[in-house]
């Protein structure tokens, strides 16, 4: 099962490739690692997309928080939360494509924010699964590039993950 | 940084960051300081040279410095302190640092690193230490200003020997030991991001004493933590209240005497009948500082065929829970959480029938797997060790190397104290054996030092017969000499149909000759008459170091044994027999 990860962790040199060698020393998926300083600069926030058994959930965690440089460890899926990802999409928008791109857009209330000749980039927030149906929902060959930042996750309500 | 480290009031002039480390180490009251020098350490041996606060010994190769300190903690409890240049001297190290990991050795590495201007510049003798050892270090750290230096060696010694311990390395640039800074050690740390548990639940604790005190076919199952966190007493004192059976892993042997009748042997691949069918048949298992690694328990499926309660007490939540699920786990400093259970067993009646458990037990014992069939004419391995446990009256530090000779060690000598059996139980490293036997010298100057090893694995690390020369450590090396990588040979012979694919031993040096090139001395005993009193000889020899090449029988395997990958309902006893399924 899919689990989304938030950890808060020292902003020290190489703390990023803890936490990712950590993944692949012990053979855990990641399918998005996100991670940027948090209000106070010497903190980072990571959001780490993985998926695997309750045992193997369960092992991730107690290993993310066996690592020095961790403070604390998050697992989203044990409540309620938010997700979001920010996705660039650049695609082909020729004469007879150019109204289906925009109107795509809209119903999925994604932004353009680049228009060239032949093509729009489009920006388009969300859950990954939201990305995923915008992705599924164009032609394939008018996709000229995508760019996804992995998720960010945050607990609903009063579930803060705060020193 | 996270550090609210208080300063101590030492508000001399500024010192050089070479300066700083030396006194460091001195607050830390290190003794010994295990290394070898080379260009990105000079400032440094420059100090060392300079001061007597701790003393350097200088080993032959940086692999047997990290193995020496590991084996120094392993004897007396204290970190263990190595020292290394950049590049190659800190690869060397590498091998070191990863047998301390996996056996949760606290040790502090301190390498040198090239300086701060040239590092990604490939420069010479650079290597990214911190990557190289990330996957193998509890934590590791690289120091780019001389201001850092002491606040990261004390976290270095504080995050070593706390919580689950293990290696710690602070890789120095050589330009910030030549650096001026002010001099300052914390007196405490306190980091917001490491906060090791010490305390165990007590409501858990509770709940296990219940458990335990109904259990019918109770089971104490003991490992290296228990050693580690010198929580043996207290596990002596919750054994013998209970009357329960003891077993023990390769590494928690001596945590519980040996020689005890409720010790049943050590479990696992190489373990006794009777403690891998009383693991295994067990209705409620208390684990303590143990992993059940595949080494021990094997296949976990077999293992959790049968059903049984489980109590596991571990200083590292990740060790719980991680091969088999906990019934019950109690996170804590083992010494602790034991204390307060023999404190809460004070006022409980511990009079739970056991007997027929017991009467179980010595069913198995009575099929004596520990048995082999001794010679007249051939050295038995087993017979050595045996003799080798009479003549030192089992007090012995006795070091190992890694293959069949480690096993019969850990079989037939009967280990009554922790901290004395040392051995690479989890990395396995081939060639600690005799850097072990210096650490424990070093650790124990007057004590009785053994190592015991074969002609494979001493050839690993045999420079350092010449460290032991330099420094008279008057250790005795116990080689089992098989001409053959006897462990490899025994699987090749089980599950390779005799395809002895490299692992004989060839061109081997007259050990005697060699050992006597250093100015020790050398024996070789190839006759079982000869073999007590050459071990009688050889220790009396008190300030000698012995080589003692015994030429063994080449075809004697380890038994009893577990399959890789087996449970341990599925042991084998001896030569040509099928498994042993439980009856």
């Amino acid at each position: 099962m899919k689990h989304i990860i938030s950890i808060l962790i020292e902003n020290e040199a190489g703390a990023l490739s803890r936490v990712a060698g950590l993944f692949s020393a012990r053979g855990y998926n990641i399918e998005s690692l996100t991670v940027a300083a948090t209000e106070d600069a010497t903190m980072s926030r990571m959001t780490i997309v993985t998926s695997g058994s309750d045992e193997v959930i369960e092992q991730i965690i107690k290993q993310l928080n066996k690592l020095i440089d961790v403070i604390k460890v998050l697992d989203l899926n044990d409540g309620k939360y938010i997700e979001r990802e920010l996705m660039l999409v650049k695609v082909k928008a020729t004469a007879a494509f150019r109204d289906e791109m925009k109107r795509m857009c809209d119903i999925f209330r994604g932004r353009i924010i680049d228009v060239a000749d032949g093509s729009f980039t489009i920006e388009l927030t969300g859950s990954g699964t939201k990305l995923d149906a915008f992705i599924e929902s164009l032609d394939k060959t008018a996709i000229l590039e995508t760019v996804r930042t992995g998720a960010s996750g945050i607990g609903r309500g009063d579930r803060i993950l705060k020193l | 940084m996270d550090s609210q480290a208080k300063k101590t009031t030492d508000t001399n002039a500024p010192i050089t960051g070479a300066e700083i480390v030396i006194r460091c180490l001195n607050e830390e009251k290190v003794k010994f300081v295990f290394g070898y020098p080379g260009g990105a350490v000079l400032h440094i041996y420059d100090e060392i040279y300079k001061q007597n606060g701790f003393k350097h010994i200088l080993v032959r190769h940086e692999q047997a410095a990290v193995h020496a300190a590991d084996a120094y903690s392993r004897a007396t409890g204290l970190v263990g302190v190595a020292l290394v240049t950049s590049g190659p001297g800190a690869t060397n190290a590498v091998t070191g640092i990863a047998t301390a990991y996996m056996d949760s050795i606290p040790i502090v590495v301190i390498s040198g690193q090239v300086p701060v201007p040239a590092i990604g510049m490939d420069a010479f003798q650079e290597v990214d230490m911190v990557g190289v050892t990330r996957p193998c270090v509890k934590h590791n750290f690289l120091v780019k200003d001389v201001k850092d230096i002491a606040a990261t060696i004390k976290k270095a010694f504080y995050i070593a020997a706390t919580g689950r311990p293990g290696p710690v390395v602070v890789d120095i640039p050589k330009d910030i030991t030549a650096h001026l800074g002010d001099y300052f050690y914390p007196k405490s740390v306190e980091m917001r991001s490491y906060n090791p548990v010490l305390k165990g639940h007590s409501g858990q604790i509770k709940k296990a004493i219940k458990l335990l005190l109904e259990a019918k076919r109770p089971m104490i199952y003991t490992g290296g933590g228990l050693v580690l966190g010198d929580g043996a007493p207290e596990l002596v004192k919750l054994a013998r209240t209970l009357g329960y059976p003891v077993t023990s892993t390769l590494m928690g042997l001596g945590g519980y005497p040996a020689s005890d009748p409720q010790f049943v042997g050590m479990l696992g691949m190489h373990g006794s009948y009777e403690a891998n069918m009383a693991m295994q048949n067990c209705d409620v298992l208390i684990a303590v500082g143990a992993r059940f690694d595949d080494r021990v328990i094997g296949d976990p499926k077999d293992f959790l065929s049968k059903k049984r309660t489980i109590i596991h007490i571990d200083v590292d939540p990740s060790s719980i829970s991680k091969r088999v699920k906990v019934d019950v786990p109690i996170v804590g400093h083992v010494q602790s959480v034991l204390a307060e259970m023999n404190e809460a067993l004070a006022s409980e009646k511990t009079t739970n029938d056991i007997s027929a458990w017991w009467k179980q037990i010595d069913e198995w014992r009575g099929v004596k797997s520990m048995v082999y069939q001794n010679s007249t004419t051939v050295i038995k391995p087993q017979y050595v060790i045996e003799k080798l446990w009479e003549v030192t009256k089992g007090d012995a530090y006795v070091t190992s190397d890694v293959g069949q000779h480690q096993m019969w060690a850990a079989q037939y000598y009967k280990f009554d104290k922790p901290r004395r059996w040392i051995n690479s139980g989890g990395l396995g490293t081939m060639g600690v054996g005799l850097p072990y036997a210096m650490g424990c010298q070093f650790a124990d100057k007057d004590a009785q030092v053994a190592c015991v090893t074969g002609e494979g694995s001493i050839q690993m690390n045999i420079q350092e017969l010449s460290t032991c020369a330099q420094y008279g450590l008057p250790i005795k090396v116990i080689m089992l000499n098989n001409r053959y990588l006897g462990m490899v040979r025994q699987w090749q012979e089980f599950f390779y149909e005799n395809r002895y694919s490299e692992s004989y031993m060839d061109s081997l040096p007259d050990f005697v000759k060699l050992a006597e090139s250093y100015g020790h001395v050398g024996m070789k005993i190839t006759n079982p008459a000869d073999v007590e009193g050459a071990l009688k000889e050889a220790f009396a020899k008190k300030d000698k170091f012995v080589f003692m090449d015994f030429i063994t029988d080449q075809d004697e395997n380890v038994f009893p044994m577990i399959a890789a990958g087996k449970g341990l309902s599925e042991m084998v006893l001896k030569k040509d027999n099928k498994e042993r399924h439980e009856d």
